[in-house]
């Protein structure tokens, strides 16, 4: 039954929106990972953004395709719960770390383990539109983890300006994807964070970015 | 209720406002890439060598846009606004996401958007008076008056100028399309409508509309391949180095060739008439043309976008009509509305 509303979900409300209302530009489609396990690694600016990243994947591989999200936020109220969960299937993720006695990672460690694609905003939060903010380290660990499962990085352009934070009117920009070489697990934490935020800065600097101030 | 949703359902396919000089042209269209898409295998058999990817890619565009328009105008006017409208929604985004715009402006935009339904409506529902004021007077009027309420001063007259020159084209000018298609002749014309033979003499924008288009396109290759083919004097090398004199008057002679020789078949205009519709679509067109190479040139990109393989950005395909339908509609308009 849910499986079912999320996929009529996708199929008659977000890809509509996401490929006639927005429209997408995606450069290097053929990176993304054909097959779970695998993590995409992308800049969060929108609540679009997750969506938008999961229509990549077409309706065919939606069972496998989850974003990962923050269980403080998306949990908090239980229709949105229910929403998040059931409809658009993110893994909550526990941001405070502070004191925990579980591992905050076995929820994406369980997901990678059923052979799912997961998406993850390394940035933790939304925060300014358009702007890149700094990278947590909690993917560096999943890397360790899993140095056989690709990490692939994908840099998103214009949801900050169609839907930014605390805005409830979507407004109509064409958005450009730019898709990134995997990023090996070196062996070293700081080696890695380095490799991927290079990464992101050369995506970041790829495309024609007009001014949004 | 079930009755009213079905006879709302057929509104949106009705073929009696279609003439048989518009299917025939129509299937002309259809040949002649037929004929473009062979000439490009043989060619590919010949020079093998040779890179024809892109070409390729342009001419299979051409077919997707070829259906699509051909089916829109089809079906019934309706569906023809309605397409049409939607190419403005589409030029217009590309436009918004292209230029810079103010972090402020986000819902002044969104107004902007909204405005397209309604200047398609006026269009369709033949409001002549609004229909021609309602952008450059109402819209061009309250949107700054929406960023003034905003508060933000640093790049105001940046914004209205970038924000009105956007409405400007990808809506009001390309909306003139819709205009024609509903056109209706007056009852004291300044020039007498001749009509096609086989035509009913009621809807005479369906004609008019596929001559339209069908110039414009027809003016941008016949420039290109008498440019390619014979130019060398450059008519505008800071702004589109690839324009040349022969490919600017080879487009004009060709364009009026075919104007003259298809108007009167086609549409109510006389030869003469249809001529001078010729002249408007290949001198408008290569305006345009160049008014978007400037754009672009000033924004630092190459194409306008990426939605149509081969060919760029929606902007980059309805360039000239930004000129052309507008001239083109008014020059009718003055001789038969």
């Amino acid at each position: 039954m849910n499986n079912a509303l999320r996929y009529l979900f996708f199929l008659l409300v977000v890809r509509p929106i996401v490929l006639i209302v927005l429209g997408l530009n995606v450069r290097r489609r053929e990176l993304l990972p054909d097959e779970g396990p695998a993590i995409v690694v992308a800049n969060h600016n929108s609540h679009l953004d997750a969506i938008v990243l999961m229509t990549l994947f077409g309706m065919g591989r939606l069972k496998i395709v989850h974003p990962v999200t923050a269980a403080d936020y998306f949990l908090k109220k239980r229709w949105l719960a229910w929403f998040s969960t059931k409809i658009i299937g993110i893994l909550p993720l526990e941001r405070n770390v502070a004191g925990m006695r579980s591992d905050p990672l076995a929820g994406i460690c369980e997901g990678l383990d059923r052979g799912e694609i997961l998406i993850l905003f390394p940035e933790g939060s939304r925060g300014q539109p358009e702007e890149l903010a700094e990278f947590r380290t909690g993917i560096a660990h999943l890397a360790k983890r899993y140095p056989q499962v690709p990490i692939v990085p994908v840099f998103l352009h214009g949801l900050g300006k169609a839907l930014p934070r605390g805005e409830g009117i979507l407004v109509p920009f064409f958005v450009d994807i730019f898709v990134g070489e995997r990023i090996e697990w070196t062996g070293k934490r700081d080696e890695f964070m380095l490799a991927l935020e290079t990464s992101f800065d050369e995506l970041s600097h790829e495309g024609h970015r007009p001014e949004w101030e | 209720m079930m009755q009213s949703l079905l006879t709302w359902l057929s509104s949106w396919t009705r073929l009696d406002h279609l003439t048989r000089e518009v299917g025939i042209t129509l299937g002309g269209i259809a040949i002649a890439l037929v004929v473009a898409s062979v000439l490009v295998r043989f060619l590919k058999r010949l020079k093998p060598e040779r890179d024809d990817m892109e070409l390729r890619l342009r001419i299979r565009t051409w077919w997707v846009i070829a259906w699509l328009f051909g089916l829109a105008v089809v079906l019934s006017p309706k569906t023809s606004v309605g397409f049409l409208g939607f190419v403005s929604f589409l030029a217009l985004k590309e436009y918004l996401s292209l230029i810079p715009t103010r972090r402020a402006d986000r819902r002044v935009l969104f107004w902007a958007y909204l405005a397209i339904p309604f200047q398609y409506y006026w269009a369709y529902s033949g409001w002549y008076g609004m229909f021609v004021i309602f952008i450059p007077v109402y819209l061009f009027l309250f949107l700054p008056a929406r960023m003034v309420s905003i508060g933000q001063t640093d790049g105001f007259l940046r914004a209205v100028g970038t924000l009105n020159w956007g409405l400007m084209t990808t809506v009001f000018s390309l909306s003139h399309t819709a205009a024609l298609l509903m056109m209706k002749v007056s009852e004291t014309p300044r020039v007498a409508a001749s009509w096609p033979d086989t035509a009913n003499t009621v809807a005479p924008g369906v004609g008019l509309l596929v001559l339209l288009v069908l110039l414009t396109q027809f003016n941008d290759v016949a420039q290109y391949i008498w440019g390619k083919s014979f130019g060398r004097i450059r008519v505008a090398p800071r702004v589109s180095p690839g324009k040349t004199l022969a490919g600017l008057l080879g487009g004009i002679g060709s364009t009026v060739v075919l104007a003259t020789l298809l108007g009167p078949w086609l549409t109510i205009l006389d030869w003469r008439r249809a001529a001078m519709a010729g002249v408007l679509v290949a001198v408008g067109g290569f305006a345009g043309d160049l008014s978007i190479s400037a754009l672009k040139r000033d924004l630092g990109v190459k194409d306008s976008g990426a939605s149509l393989p081969g060919h760029g950005g929606i902007l980059d395909r309805v360039d000239s009509l930004t000129y052309t339908a507008p001239i083109c509609f008014h020059f009718v308009y003055y001789c038969y509305g």
